[in-house]
């Protein structure tokens, strides 16, 4: 079953046209992987996911229903939660902290209509969270920063994950990490859609990740959708080729262009 | 790697709090220190400690919103001017509706408790139309806080000699010094300390246990992941600079009911005595970190200093140089304690 369906997405920047009415369908439950190459247009359709940018043209529909975007908050009122390249963490504030922050859990009463913080309610539902993801932090209390680069990426993932009702949406989320950060990270992926039933879209442009994790992939090319493929069914090789514009399904950009000349 | 990191996260937050530990620490060795070398019965005297207290509120006022603001990653420099600014206003306002001058005994004034009421609202409303030209500026036209407050600094003070024609404005109600400024609560504490520990005591709530203090705290360590999650960063830095404006025009009437007078030349060192208060707090002037305990501290060891200065009968103008040392003593260990962690 298709969760997400974005048909026909376009976008343009002054002179350059990131995207070029590309499709993109993710179905439920799955981690779907996006690639391609720079300049594909990865992160402009993930910003038109997440609500960051609208698009000049085409639509996007949640669960068969059609939705438009107007900002991050209507993304996350709809259940799609994005984890930012830079992970977007305050540095200064714990993990419970940011995993709530901008939805801070006040308490019951008076207190909490004169906006008192409900902290024990953040810090425990903070661990089970991260606890459900088998994350190990040192300890609830230490600033964010002081962690390590798969910590904070964990810390990040667990906030889309405990927000996320539908679809997590990771852009490039291995590319500062280390080899075992990164293994750690990509089980955490796995893990978040197995535990949670939502669907995780994952921009990266390192394949060999894609395949390990994905169950589907989406091959962007020059603004537009090149291939779609199951990762059970591809190879390093077919991949290589798609994001070079080389071999594959032609219809897509042959359906593309005939767009462009109608 | 986690026992490691276990490691380091117990030596942190041990750190942080050796810190608070390390200014308390220097605050309690100049009380001993004055205390020791000062003629018995001076220093810590009942009516010396409420001289301190005294002369330590209305920065203890000011610093506590500057608490805030640096920690959002904001800046005020105007909040002398914007002081005197309002306490010209009050001043008028109060003699307007009073009546002044030699007729009028102290206990002839008309509508005394109309005209502190009128003097205090427009105090406060004059503070806060400075927080909220301060935050068109910096908001709006994207002025940088350093450049926007700087103008606001001169602009406000040249206003209030506008206003005031260049003079102070004295001839305030007798009852307003005498009851509140020089008067004691109960008659047992003096009232601009009652102000200053209330206001204090509220802002500190506020950051510490509020989600209004979280997010004071998230803007200041990353504005844009503040945006992200929803945080509305705008609407928040206005509400803060408001709030200092507010405090400012707080201040003014303290220092009215002190001084009898809206003064124009005090005030002017006001915002750079105030952020160092707060430094020496241990709240990082790039925003993200700072607690208030360290602010109180940071406010009473120059007021310490130069109250002890005066009973040995050591030139004040040592204070300054004094607290100065104490802003690198304080950012210098902060420094070191930095370096010793995880760079961020």
């Amino acid at each position: 079953m298709t969760l997400l369906a974005a048909r026909g997405i376009r976008k343009r920047y002054g002179q350059v046209e990131a995207l070029r009415g590309v499709d993109l369908e993710v179905g439920d439950g799955e981690v779907h992987a996006l690639i391609g190459d720079n300049g594909a247009g990865k992160s402009t359709l993930v910003k038109t996911l997440s609500g960051v940018i609208s698009p000049d043209a085409g639509e996007l529909e949640l669960r068969g229903a059609k939705v438009h975007f107007h900002g991050p908050r209507d993304a996350q009122g709809a259940g799609i939660e994005t984890v930012y390249q830079d992970l977007a963490l305050a540095p200064s504030l714990d993990a419970g902290a940011n995993i709530f922050l901008g939805r801070e859990p006040l308490r019951g009463g008076v207190r909490g209509r004169l906006g008192f913080l409900d902290r024990s309610r953040m810090r425990q539902e903070a661990s089970v969270a991260l606890a459900d993801l088998g994350v190990e932090l040192p300890s609830l209390e230490a600033e964010v920063g002081t962690m390590s680069g798969g910590q904070r990426q964990a810390v990040a993932v667990a906030r889309a994950a405990v927000w996320g009702t539908a679809l997590i949406v990771m852009d490039e989320p291995t590319a500062a990490l280390g080899v075992r950060q990164t293994e750690v990270v990509l089980s955490l992926i796995r893990r978040v859609c197995e535990q949670k039933g939502v669907s995780v879209l994952l921009i990266s442009h390192n394949m060999a990740h894609v395949l390990e994790v994905a169950d589907t992939v989406t091959v962007m090319r020059l603004g537009r959708r090149a291939a779609v493929r199951r990762a059970a069914d591809t190879s390093l090789e077919e991949l290589t080729l798609l994001m070079a514009g080389l071999g594959g399904d032609a219809e897509p950009d042959a359906e593309a262009e005939a767009e462009d000349e109608r | 790697m986690s026992a490691l990191s276990t490691v380091r996260e117990r030596f942190f937050s041990q750190s942080r709090r050796s810190e608070d530990l390390t200014i308390g620490i220097i605050l309690l060795a100049l009380v001993v220190a004055f205390w020791i070398l000062s003629p018995p019965g001076s220093f810590l005297s009942v009516a010396n400690i409420k001289n301190i207290g005294v002369d330590a509120s209305e920065l203890m006022i000011l610093s506590a919103g500057m608490t805030l603001l640096l920690i959002a990653g904001g800046l005020d420099l105007s909040i002398g001017s914007v002081v005197i600014f309002a306490a010209v206003l009050s001043a008028k306002t109060i003699n307007a509706v009073a009546g002044t001058g030699p007729d009028t005994g102290p206990l002839a004034y008309h509508h005394l408790g109309l005209a502190i009421a009128a003097g205090v609202a427009v105090a406060i409303a004059s503070g806060v139309a400075w927080g909220l030209f301060n935050s068109f500026v910096i908001l709006r036209l994207k002025v940088p806080p350093f450049i926007a407050t700087l103008a606001a600094l001169g602009m406000a003070l040249g206003l209030a000699e506008v206003i005031s024609s260049g003079t102070n404005v004295s001839g305030l109600p007798l009852p307003l010094q005498e009851d509140f400024g020089l008067g004691e609560a109960f008659g047992i504490l003096p009232w601009p300390i009652v102000t200053a520990a209330a206001v204090t005591a509220v802002l500190w709530v506020l950051l510490s246990k509020t989600r209004f203090g979280l997010r004071t705290y998230a803007l200041g360590a990353n504005v844009e992941s503040a945006r992200r999650a929803g945080i509305r960063v705008d609407r928040h830095m206005l509400t803060l600079y408001v709030l200092m404006g507010a405090l400012a025009g707080i201040v003014s009437v303290v220092d009215i009911a002190r001084f009898g007078t809206a003064t124009l030349a005090a005030h002017s060192q006001d915002a750079l005595s105030a952020i160092s208060a707060v430094v020496i707090g241990g709240t990082s002037l790039f925003g993200g970190r700072g607690r208030m305990f360290g602010t109180v501290i940071g406010v009473l060891i120059p007021a310490v200093l130069l109250n002890g200065f005066v009973i040995l009968q050591i030139e004040s103008f040592w204070q300054n140089v004094a607290v100065g040392a104490v802003l690198i003593v304080a950012v210098y260990i902060d420094q070191l304690r930095r370096q010793a962690g995880p760079s961020t």
